[in-house]
């Protein structure tokens, strides 16, 4: 089927065009932020002349394109630089803190995902019966009250009262996998009941709505029951928007779990980039910018795929 | 007491007995669960630091960007990372005084400008290395110098010469200075392998750890250094754990993942202490909160004004409210009686009607602008408020403003002419004035310019005879008081907690938390 290959590729390219463009916005707008880079690493009390050789060796005083430039291609290279701070290479550090912070999301996202659309069909099913009402009411409740607060709750009761799972959930790569399930068993609890929500109301939205369709009708009329009927004609239809708000929770879990991080001890990517940030450590900031915009089109970019490819009128456009 | 108690406890601490069994055992002799438990601690105590076992660290403070470079030490994780790998020259003791390092004895000249410290004998880095009076002295040398970023440079300023002779490292300085040995015992003037101009963070030294595992900002681990010389290094293991969340730090320590942690929030210190398991230690220090006013600022620069805003600030409550009790009233002076030669001045009490009476006197009319920030000190928008209430009283409208966290330091602190901070102390009144009040100073944040003041700080500075220097110091308090821009209502305790895993801990340790930070050091795991 050419025409799909012709379809994905393009789809591909425009991810790609805006994630160049992306990278663009990133360059700029850390070029723009207060304070000059040599004086905040030198310190208040750096003389002129140190300051002039820091900002040639760093190639401050080029003009902004070929230093973007330059730093693109380094990107491109998987060369992202090394920290201003503490000299450290970029590139590294950041393989270890994402690899943590993917880990974490999933694992998250293996409960999350089908726990959520095994839920929604299963409020499908009873729809505005007790079972339909109880799956609403508990995951919009948890995912209306702050997440810190749901961390702070669980820790005391299972970390402190009852002392299952650990409260700081530190991983390292001396530890078997048990042991580190067992160390992000809170984190993704809640994570779990943050995301939930979400991907339940919309799978549960997307079906009802298949649901009016004439062929559901048909369906019923040829006497399959109300799961059959959900499973095997209801979903498939109602694949492209429940893909969608599923990729954007999985977004959400790489790249805004900073709070959980904090509350929980992880060594992930959002803890790394919030001590940067405060440092005003540019190449840091840039590089995890880069990254986290690359996690976003790259996951959009799939639900683009996985839509185009479940539904045939997408497949053959006019 | 009991002969047959103490037979108990000693087979308590032995482990030949449960804690458990020994309470009952000591409930059927007739003592109380007090007596009997505090028996017991002082029967572990006699029998002993305990070799072995992990000791786990909750701290706050560590980040990701933090290096292992001691002249870049700035946090409570980088300073107990140094302590563990490396020594200073000297080190103060738990009473105040010193106790000597890699230095095994230190002596001035009789005009106090020119001091030999005599390097410790057969005393090795952890890569084998012997410790050199070269050594030394390139330390020093990389500390000082105009191109250093050490923090430990304003120290270091007077110092013209360093050189070695044999085993002695000989400092000559611009100017008398009786306290040097005390600036010597600076954490980030530990002793590197060549001073460590090659390679500053290879975490080389004499100390009794040597570092297994870090990972900045987020986990380090260290094991026994075999070949150190010293007493201290109880655990076989010490594990570091950055927790700056403060109740995931406080969860840690009750759900047993942490033996010790630092900064135990006052508000919570009290509740976090109810549990069986869990002690709590208050520490008072020289660490205060400040309101700190420009002296050469309008309006600021009246004295009158800053008169009636020091009689406007009501102490206690704020000790009361914003520290829970854990911290004492300050005086507007930075030094209190954790310094070796403090004497009391008068306390100056909150007094509406003279704080109204300086107000008219000083002619200002409207309202004073006080900035603050979160991080300026835990819970300064609330200490800014309870100002302001008490300014109110005495007809002072203080009008609070809040600012953001991020570029507080740059931008407000010692750049707009009233705001809250805090400063952590120092371990002499010398180091204290001399960093923030002698009208030279980098970090005069009140812009207090004071002829009289400068003069008796250099003549304490030069002076041997402690009581003459005593003295000065009083009378510099004085002067502080009564003319100075720092608002200082209260001195914060350090507040740390251990679980009773350990023991060893020592009462009112001098100098900065966790007993100077020595705790992983001079504490051990109970067997």
């Amino acid at each position: 089927m050419p025409l799909i290959i012709k379809l994905l590729a393009q789809r591909i390219a425009l991810g790609l065009i805006l994630l160049l463009l992306v990278s663009g916005l990133i360059f700029a707008g850390t070029m723009i932020l207060p304070g000059d880079v040599a004086q905040s690493i030198l310190g208040q009390s750096a003389t002129p002349e140190a300051l002039e050789n820091l900002r040639a060796e760093l190639g401050l005083n080029d003009p902004p394109l070929q230093r973007y430039i330059q730093w693109l291609g380094g990107a491109m290279t998987g060369d992202l630089g090394t920290a201003l701070t503490s000299g450290a290479d970029i590139t590294a550090s950041i393989a270890k803190r994402l690899s943590n912070t993917l880990f974490l999301a999933f694992w998250a996202a293996i409960i999350a995902v089908p726990l959520a659309i095994f839920l929604g069909l299963l409020a499908v099913r009873f729809k505005d019966r007790w079972p339909d009402k109880a799956i609403s009411a508990v995951t919009l409740a948890s995912i209306s009250i702050p997440e810190f607060l749901i961390g702070y709750v669980l820790m005391y009761l299972i970390a402190v009262k009852l002392r299952w799972f650990p409260s700081v959930a530190m991983i390292n790569d001396s530890m078997s996998l048990g042991d580190k399930l067992s160390a992000i068993a809170l984190p993704v609890t809640v994570l779990t009941l943050v995301v939930l929500a979400h991907m339940m109301r919309m799978t549960r939205a997307a079906i009802l709505n298949v649901m009016q369709s004439a062929y559901i009708e048909t369906a019923e009329l040829k006497g399959l029951n109300g799961f059959q009927v959900i499973f095997r004609h209801a979903f498939p239809n109602a694949i492209a928007p429940i893909v969608n708000v599923v990729m954007l929770n999985l977004a959400y879990l790489v790249v805004g779990v900073v709070v959980i991080e904090v509350v929980f001890v992880y060594p992930g990517m959002g803890q790394y980039l919030v001590d940067h940030v405060s440092k005003r450590d540019v190449p840091v900031v840039q590089a995890c910018g880069l990254i986290f915009a690359a996690v976003y089109i790259g996951l959009n970019m799939v639900a683009d795929v996985v839509a185009i490819l479940s539904n045939p009128r997408l497949r053959h456009p006019k | 007491m009991n002969d047959h108690l103490h037979y108990l406890a000693r087979h308590a601490v032995a482990g030949k007995l449960s804690r458990r069994d020994f309470m009952a055992k000591a409930a059927a002799l007739g003592f109380s669960a007090a007596a009997a438990g505090t028996l017991l601690t002082t029967e572990a105590r006699a029998a002993g630091p305990q070799k072995g076992g992990t000791m786990r660290i909750g701290l706050q403070g560590g980040s990701t960007t933090d290096s292992l470079d001691p002249a870049l030490s700035t946090n409570q994780v980088t300073l107990m990372l140094v302590r563990l790998w490396g020594e200073p020259l000297v080190e103060l003791n738990d009473e105040g005084g010193l106790d000597g390092k890699v230095a095994e004895s230190y002596e001035a000249s009789a005009d106090a400008k020119i001091w030999t410290f005599k390097v410790r004998k057969g005393i090795t880095f952890s890569n084998g290395q012997s410790v050199t009076a070269e050594d030394v002295a390139k330390t020093l040398e990389r500390h000082s110098g105009e191109d250093t970023k050490s923090g430990a440079l304003g120290i270091m300023r007077g110092i013209k010469n360093i050189s070695t002779e044999g085993d002695n490292v000989i400092v000559e300085l611009d100017t008398p200075n009786a306290d040097l040995p005390y600036l010597m015992a600076d954490y980030h003037l530990v002793i590197q392998p060549g001073g460590g101009m090659d390679d500053p963070s290879a975490a080389i030294g004499t100390g009794p750890y040597i570092l297994k595992d870090v990972d900045m900002g987020v986990r380090i681990v260290a094991e026994k250094n075999p070949n150190y010389w010293g007493d201290i290094g109880h655990a076989e293991t010490i594990e570091m754990i950055v927790i700056n969340d403060n109740t995931a730090r406080v969860a840690a320590l009750q759900s047993g993942q942490v033996d010790m942690i630092d900064r135990v929030p006052p508000r919570t210190a009290k509740l976090v202490a109810r549990a069986p398991n869990i002690n709590v230690h208050s520490t008072s220090g020289p660490g205060h909160y400040v309101f700190i006013m420009h002296c050469d600022t309008a309006p600021f620069n009246n004295k009158d004004l800053r008169l009636a805003l020091k009689y406007g600030i009501n102490r206690q409550e704020m000790v009361d409210k914003v520290l829970n009790g854990f911290g004492s009233v300050g005086n507007d002076s930075p030094i209190n009686s954790s310094y070796p030669m403090f004497t009391a001045v008068e306390q100056r009490e909150f007094d509406p009607e003279k704080a109204m009476h300086h107000l008219k006197a000083s002619g200002h009319e409207g309202e004073v602008l006080l900035r603050t920030s979160d991080n300026s000190f835990p819970g300064a928008p609330d200490a800014a408020a309870l100002f302001q209430q008490s300014c109110a009283t005495a007809g002072i409208n203080l009008n609070v403003k809040r600012e953001p966290n991020d570029g507080y330091w740059s931008e407000v602190w010692n750049t707009q002419p009233f705001c809250t901070s805090y400063w952590g102390g120092r371990p002499t009144q010398d180091q204290m004035f001399t960093t923030a009040y002698l009208s030279s100073a980098d970090w005069n944040d009140t812009r207090f310019k004071n002829e009289q003041f400068d003069q008796l700080l250099l003549a304490a500075r030069a002076e041997l005879d402690t009581a003459k220097r005593t003295q000065m110091y009083a009378d510099m308090g004085e002067i502080q008081r009564d003319e100075g821009g720092l608002i200082c209502p209260m001195f914060n305790d350090f507040v740390d907690a251990t679980s009773d895993r350990l023991d060893g801990w020592v009462e009112n340790a001098k100098g900065f938390a966790l007993m100077n930070s020595y705790s992983p050091l001079k504490m051990w795991v109970k067997a």
